[in-house]
């Protein structure tokens, strides 16, 4: 844990922030603008990449919430699929049987993830770094077996699933079903970063970071942390909740085995690749998940075809050595080396001050807590 | 007896006991508000584990510490702050992730009360908040002469300002109270001086009383209105510097050396 904490690069200066910069904006609006490609393009599968749009913004929100627990708190989940998964099944569950419309799923998925991760970060306060990381895969092994479990079966459809409508956009707004989702999923994910934006720059959010980084004297400075690492817990699992029930909506199909231990991994691989405590970070992770497990297929055919090979290259095999090569360039995330990268540029500029570079933090816990690591 | 009344702090034969290691054995004294009191004794002796005490990170297995007559044993850890007792610590906590305004700006986390719900919304009541807890760092900062390491993580600065953004941390508690662990501890001659001035300071113009463990003794004899003594967790001494200074306990237990 300490080392995954350490690995931070572009955590400084929360408080600081003012509002979102000019360059997020612009993105934010550019990914606003993308559906409107269509217009310029006759590619016959533009649906599929708006597809593809709606995957890459949901698993950039389970990003997110990973992020809020990891990133600005400190504290570790390797079973963020479950509360993914609870989610899911929330919206399912409630649009078959209670038929709501998918919209009124979205807050009542949070308000249930929220309450499932309040509950699980009580546990969560006696155990820390690897033991926390034991105690939260346990959820992940538990969830998928758990949803086949016949009792529940009338609402969870067992081993197979519930099979749901795909919502239609009302007639006026001239969207096809997968640019309506994608501004489904475009619109909450700009509504949960600026909630978790706005968290980070206040006395919540540095409070939260406080504790990742000492927590005793986060308490001795008055921080309830128990109550803080419980509430951030709740808070993180409800946002990776909401991009499950939106997972739910658009793929309009849940079933138990989606939500494996390998979709928490691939939250925690995109977490570490976008980078920790980055908000756009979530977003690279987000698009890293998608893009690279599909690139990795499209390579391993590459391969096979233009070396005229026999057998098929393990596309495992080459998500992996991507993985590798990313991780060695860019140690602490792509926004790290951005972040590194730019420092580098702009020179150093406070040489009066006889200090590292203000991003680049060394290895190691505060001293005071455990003994100064090597 | 009528001191006692007045005490801001007293502690009251507070013993801790680990295992079979007795660390605190029965300690008793006051201190007045407005004073700089001076905690003194060897290594091991059991200073910072009265502070601990103090700080609730530790519970004594008997003995009371009252502050403004409440029982600071009955109060939980997070809000002793809001109590109005304070601490630096000996090898210096500070958030290293955090920029040194961003550290001094969580210090204000007992004196402000914006929850979850109205941060995340970004409520007028909770910027309003945020943005006088920021202006009050920013005073500290330059009170403590940390203007031009603000923005900078607290992580990777040299130990001496560190110290400093962790006396300003204290400081924005608005601390009764300020337990002082070591300042001293690894400064050169000159900060070491312009440490006891911003003691000092602390004092006259925050009006803060200040509780002081430090081994360097010119440095807490000069300083101190009064000076307690401690030795395998017993007290052996308390009065002023002089008369501790002449205490031939103490002589015998910690200043033998340095008095020759």
């Amino acid at each position: 844990m300490a080392a995954i904490g350490s690995m931070t690069a572009s955590a400084n200066g929360w408080a600081m922030k003012r509002g979102f910069g000019p360059v997020a904006i612009l993105f934010w609006i550019l990914l606003a603008l993308l559906p409107m490609l269509e217009l310029v393009t006759d590619d016959p599968s533009f649906d599929y990449y708006m597809f593809m749009g709606q995957s890459m913004l949901i698993y950039a929100i389970a990003v997110l919430g990973l992020n809020l627990l990891i990133g600005f708190n400190g504290q570790i989940s390797l079973g963020h699929s479950a509360f993914f998964a609870l989610g899911a099944y929330t919206a399912a569950i409630m649009m078959t049987f209670a038929g709501w419309p998918f919209w009124a799923t979205l807050p009542i998925a949070a308000a249930v993830c929220f309450g499932a991760g309040f509950l699980f970060g009580f546990p969560a306060l006696k155990l820390e770094g690897h033991y926390l990381a034991l105690a939260t895969f346990t959820l992940a092994i538990a969830v998928p077996q758990l949803l086949k479990y016949k009792p529940i079966a009338p609402w969870t459809g067992g081993v197979g699933g519930v099979l749901l409508e795909k919502p239609e956009p009302p007639e006026w707004l001239g969207l096809s079903v997968d640019q309506y989702l994608y501004y489904l999923c475009l619109i909450v994910a700009m509504l949960m970063f600026w909630l978790v934006f706005n968290l980070l720059r206040s006395r919540s959010g540095l409070a939260m970071m406080a504790i990742r980084d000492h927590t005793m004297a986060a308490g001795t400075m008055g921080v309830d942390t128990s109550m803080y690492k419980t509430v951030t817990f709740g808070i993180s699992a409800a946002i990776t909740g909401v991009a499950g029930s939106l997972s739910a909506i658009t793929i309009a199909y849940v079933a138990p085995d989606s939500f494996t231990l390998q979709l928490a991994i691939s939250f925690l691989v995109g977490l570490v690749v976008g980078g920790l405590a980055s908000l756009p970070g979530c977003l690279i992770g987000g698009a890293f998940i998608v893009l690279v497990q599909n690139s990795a297929q499209s390579i391993s055919d590459w391969m096979k075809t233009s070396f005229a090979l026999r057998y098929d290259v393990p596309a495992w095999a080459i998500y992996g050595v991507l993985l590798l090569l990313l991780m060695y360039v860019m140690p602490t995330g792509v926004m790290g080396g951005i972040t590194v990268l730019r420092h580098k540029i702009a020179g150093r500029r406070s040489t009066r001050v006889n200090a590292p570079s203000p991003t680049v933090v060394r290895p190691g816990k505060t001293a005071g807590e455990t003994t100064p690591a090597a | 007896m009528t001191q006692e009344a007045a005490a801001l702090l007293s502690v009251r034969g507070v013993s801790v006991r680990f295992g079979g290691v007795v660390a605190l054995d029965d300690v008793t004294f006051d201190v007045q508000p407005g004073q700089i009191a001076g905690l003194i004794g060897p290594n091991g002796a059991g200073k910072t584990t009265l502070f601990n005490c103090l700080s609730r990170l530790y519970t004594p297995s008997s003995g009371e510490i009252l502050f403004e007559g409440t029982s600071v044993l009955a109060t939980p850890r997070h809000k002793i702050a809001a109590l109005g007792i304070g601490r630096t610590f000996q090898n210096v906590a500070l958030f290293d992730r955090l920029t040194v305004l961003e550290n001094v700006m969580v210090g204000r986390h007992s004196r402000t009360v914006a929850s979850f719900a109205a941060t995340a919304l970004r409520l007028p009541t909770a910027t309003r908040e945020f943005r006088a807890a920021r202006d009050r760092a920013e005073d500290l900062i330059d009170f403590m002469d940390l203007r031009n390491v603000a923005h900078w993580p607290a992580g990777g600065l040299p130990f001496p300002i560190r110290k400093r953004v962790e006396l300003a941390r204290a400081l924005a508690a608005e601390p009764k109270l300020l337990l002082l662990d070591e300042p001293a501890a690894g400064l050169n001659h000159d900060e070491v001086h312009t440490l006891e001035g911003q003691i000092r300071r602390v004092r006259d113009v925050q009006g803060v009383t200040v509780l002081l463990v430090e081994h360097h003794m010119s440095l807490v004899m000069s300083v101190s209105d009064k000076v307690v003594t401690i030795n395998f967790g017993r007290k052996i001494a308390e009065g002023t510097p002089a008369e501790v200074r002449r205490n031939p306990e103490v002589i015998r237990a910690y200043l033998g050396a340095e008095a020759a």
